[in-house]
């Protein structure tokens, strides 16, 4: 089950990786969170 | 100073390392941006470094358009089974600051039986707040809104929302009802916290719940030898959270079972 769920995370992290998907979290941090601030 | 509260206290430091941007009223925007941290540290603090996994959750589920997160569940899945819930225990910034509410001295409200049942409740809001209704937004108005962070973080209105608008002016003329709501929210954790021991992780926090799936997997964390155990239940009676057994979904790995074991059978893996 270990060793399972291991795969699993490097397989998703491999495929975040792949497309890109560290970009998208980039873009939502560089900026301020109107939400998380309490304004949008 | 205890060893958990010195790493408690560096990791506070690490994560929120752009100190100018305090009063510049600005936020950091570099690089290391890219990596969500394990702990929650809303990435609109002025001195965040890294990105918060229950924000990136959701801005990558259900942003401008809908999509599965893999990037941001592999890397939760990977500190989940590296750690599981000692990273609330040791490594997160908001569980730290709940920590030393609780030690101003009050009366204190210890766990009981309605405070098991409050546990499942984490459960419920990170399914709610995290997944449904981000893409329930995204499906009816076309753009996934972070709900979460909009309706119920306290530690974005702590870390984020005071910092900013304070140093902020262009900011604050935009505050409303929902900022009010979300000072209110924050002003209420921080009472009960001083009374209930991190009401937040036991009950709220939905990256509390993700860990908690894996802390009997984790890597690292404590661990009881049952060859040693007697079963005095001393580990379990001076346990803060709502354990049921050391080691369980509920142990943020905090150690202090440790101290108290008569036979020193509980141990950290190694």
């Amino acid at each position: 089950m270990k060793k399972l769920l291991w795969f699993l995370a490097l397989a998703l992290l491999v495929c975040g990786l792949y497309n890109r998907e560290y970009l998208l979290v980039w873009q939502k941090a560089m900026l301020i969170c109107l939400e998380c601030v309490g304004i949008g | 100073m205890a060893r958990r509260t010195l790493i408690q206290l560096l990791t506070t430091l690490v994560y929120n390392g752009n100190l100018s941007g305090f009063w510049q009223g600005k936020i950091y925007q570099g690089a290391t941006k890219r990596a969500c941290l394990p702990g929650l540290n809303c990435y609109s603090c002025p001195g965040a470094l890294g990105a918060c996994p229950i924000g990136s959750l959701q801005s990558s589920l259900a942003g401008t358009i809908l999509r599965f997160p893999f990037y941001v569940l592999g890397l939760l899945l990977i500190f989940g089974l590296l750690c599981g819930r000692m990273i609330c225990g040791w490594f997160c910034p908001f569980g730290f600051f709940q920590d030393l509410l609780h030690k101003i001295p009050s009366p204190k409200i210890a766990k009981n039986n309605f405070t098991k049942r409050l546990t499942a409740l984490k459960y419920f809001i990170a399914l709610l707040f995290v997944i449904v209704l981000p893409i329930g937004y995204y499906l009816t108005i076309g753009v996934g809104v972070p709900t979460f962070c909009k309706f119920i973080c306290p530690a974005g209105t702590l870390e984020a929302g005071l910092p900013l608008t304070l140093a902020n002016p262009a900011l604050r003329s935009g505050l409303g009802g929902l900022f009010v709501w979300k000072v209110l929210l924050l002003a209420l954790l921080v009472v009960t916290a001083v009374v209930i021991y991190r009401p937040f992780c036991r009950f709220i926090c939905p990256l509390g719940a993700w860990y908690s799936l894996y802390n009997k997997l984790a890597k690292y964390g404590i661990t009881v030898d049952e060859a040693k155990c007697i079963h005095c239940q001393a580990c379990i009676k001076t346990c803060q959270m709502d354990c049921t057994v050391v080691g369980d979904r509920e142990c943020i790995n905090c150690g202090k079972c440790r101290q108290v074991c008569p036979t020193q059978a509980i141990h950290f893996k190694k």
